[in-house]
């Protein structure tokens, strides 16, 4: 248990979810290991975002525990929990449209970027390197999506796929360990999800854990070392690609009884 | 007489400015119309009155304990009016009721205290001075209240716009779930906007009390008011649009007072923003009245 502890980023066991007498999820349990790409899939309305939101600090498990680094973050705040080494990005995206894309990534610095008032006022100084050092840090984090062309825009004038980018670039501003991923690809053009993909390998090849919700089989078996599949608030199977796929109750679970049969 | 009124205009409107920023902020950071703005504004110049008279402290001390004792006042209604609300996720009404309530029960306690009849500044604690320059007698205080507010204002808007603070407060602005994944603790900065809005509605109502040398425990009511219409014509959580409404009411108030009538001066002044609000319902800089989830 120990060693599975240390190999592991993160670890749901036995975690529900109810809202009154409805249960989302039921005794979901599995392992994020370091350094990969884990995919959990599963049919709209199977409970997928509920589990990000667990993991976030947005909602509260009825039951289990979630750990990250072993360390638990079940009745943390969201904020705590990102300073942590968990950022995440939404399915419906949420960038901030009224700040040029500089900004919307120095926004994710901020637990790395503090500076009272009263350094402000006293210490200039220290404060210019300080907001230099991350004004250039987040051009970095740009360049590596492709967007430091565009760092005075407004990040309102961005198409939707570019939004996605500044997502991810501002996401990693917060020097996570492990980036949650929600539907990366929903709404996309077959072209723009084959961008988003090589986007995706390169941030795990720069060491970070992903963890991805999708709905998209081909985009998460192509991409994903491992895949966890939810089935009304359960998990019915977990393993390499090749093994979910040919996992019988994934197929029902997917194509309907009668096209498995 | 006309630079003599602009000078009038610029002296009230930069205080009317300086009011409603703190009372514009606090709508774009926490989404809340805190009704409770205009009676801090008023224990702002009661307490800079008290630091003065009782403990003689020269008047920018007095100031320094004005702000202080406004933006506790501030921190407390945050702390214990509106966070409980927030924790039950109570709809935009119950807040702004809830501090009118503050607003009410802080002004009866004014009352209580200081009594309800005029409270004045010790002529001797003012500063004295006079210039004239041209036609126009430019008081020492007047340059002292528009060198204040406008000072105040400047470091609010470079806080705002170039620091990691003013970006974490604008994220809030738009979106606090993003803004809390994204490691920014949105409590501790809805605690610490409440201070700050607080802090600037104290220090306007000293320099109103200052200017006028009249405190009441009913002063902020019809500076509220004011207030809101600033904010409104503004752009309800705009900065810019607050300081330019703001100007823009103390001179719609001060001209129309002393060319069209004396009476009438918050009558043509409303009627003017009224008539504005006809052409562009969400004020001069207005993009959205409602923000994002």
């Amino acid at each position: 248990m120990s060693a599975d502890k240390q190999h592991s980023l993160l670890s749901i066991r036995n975690v529900g979810k109810h809202f009154g007498g409805l249960h989302v999820l039921q005794d979901v349990s599995f392992e994020v290991p370091a350094g990969s790409i884990y995919g959990l899939i599963g049919p709209n309305g199977a409970g997928k975002t509920t589990v990000f939101n667990l993991i976030t600090g947005l909602l509260a498990p009825s039951s289990g525990s979630i750990e990250f680094k072993g360390e638990s973050l079940v009745g943390q705040q969201p904020h705590q929990i990102t300073r942590k080494g968990i950022a995440r990005t939404f399915q419906n995206i949420r960038i901030f449209k009224e700040m040029d894309l500089l900004e919307n990534v120095m926004v994710g610095m901020h637990d790395h970027l503090r500076y009272g008032p009263a350094a402000l006022l006293f210490n200039t100084g220290a404060c210019k390197a300080a907001e230099k050092r991350a004004r250039e840090r987040a051009l970095e984090l740009l360049s590596w999506v492709g967007l430091d062309h565009k760092a005075d825009m407004l990040a309102d004038n961005l198409s939707y796929g570019d939004q996605r980018k500044l997502e991810f670039a501002r996401a990693l501003a917060t020097e996570p360990k492990l980036l949650l991923l929600d539907e990366p690809v929903a709404g996309m053009n077959p072209s723009e999800k084959t961008v988003l993909m090589e986007e995706i390998n390169n941030i795990r090849n720069r060491g970070y854990g992903v963890f991805m919700i999708e709905h998209d089989m081909r985009f998460v078996m192509g991409l994903c070392d491992r895949i966890a599949v939810l089935n009304f608030g359960r998990i019915i199977a977990e393993g390499s690609p090749d093994e979910v796929r040919n996992n019988p109750e994934v197929i029902e679970a997917y194509l309907g009884k009668e096209e498995a049969a | 007489m006309l630079e003599q009124q602009l000078l009038n205009a610029l002296t009230l409107g930069s205080v009317y400015a300086l009011f409603a920023l703190g009372f514009t902020l606090v709508f774009g950071v926490l989404a809340v119309i805190n009704l409770s703005h205009g009676a801090v504004f008023m224990v702002g110049s009661y307490a800079a009155l008290a630091l003065v008279t009782h403990f003689n402290a020269p008047l920018w001390m007095a100031m320094c304990g004005a702000m202080l004792a406004s933006g506790i006042l501030g921190l407390l209604v945050d702390m214990l009016v509106l966070k409980p609300l927030r924790a039950r996720e109570a709809p935009h009404l119950i807040p702004m009721i809830a501090t009118i309530g503050v607003g009410i029960m802080l002004t009866s306690a004014a009352q209580g205290l200081f009594g309800a009849e005029v409270l004045r500044f010790p002529e001797e604690t003012l500063p004295a001075g006079e210039f004239v320059i041209g036609d126009v007698h430019v008081r020492a205080l007047e340059i002292a209240i528009v060198m204040i507010a406008f000072v105040l204002m400047a470091l609010l808007f470079t806080i705002l716009k170039y620091t990691q603070l003013g970006r974490a407060l604008r994220a809030i602005a738009e979106s606090p779930k993003a803004a809390s994944l994204l490691g920014i603790n949105v409590e501790g900065l809805f605690h610490v906007t409440s201070f700050a809005a607080a802090a600037l509605g104290g220090i306007a109502g000293v320099l109103i009390g200052l200017n006028f040398n009249a405190i009441t425990p009913y002063m902020g009511q019809p500076m509220l008011h004011k207030g809101i219409a600033v904010i409104i014509l503004g752009g309800m959580g705009d900065i810019r649009g607050a300081l330019i409404g703001g100007l823009f009411l103390g001179f719609a108030e001060v001209i129309s007072k002393a060319y069209l009538s004396s009476q009438m001066g918050d009558a043509v002044a409303f009627g003017l923003l009224f008539l504005i609000l006809l052409v562009r319902p969400s004020g001069l800089f207005g993009r959205k009245l409602e923000r994002k989830a």
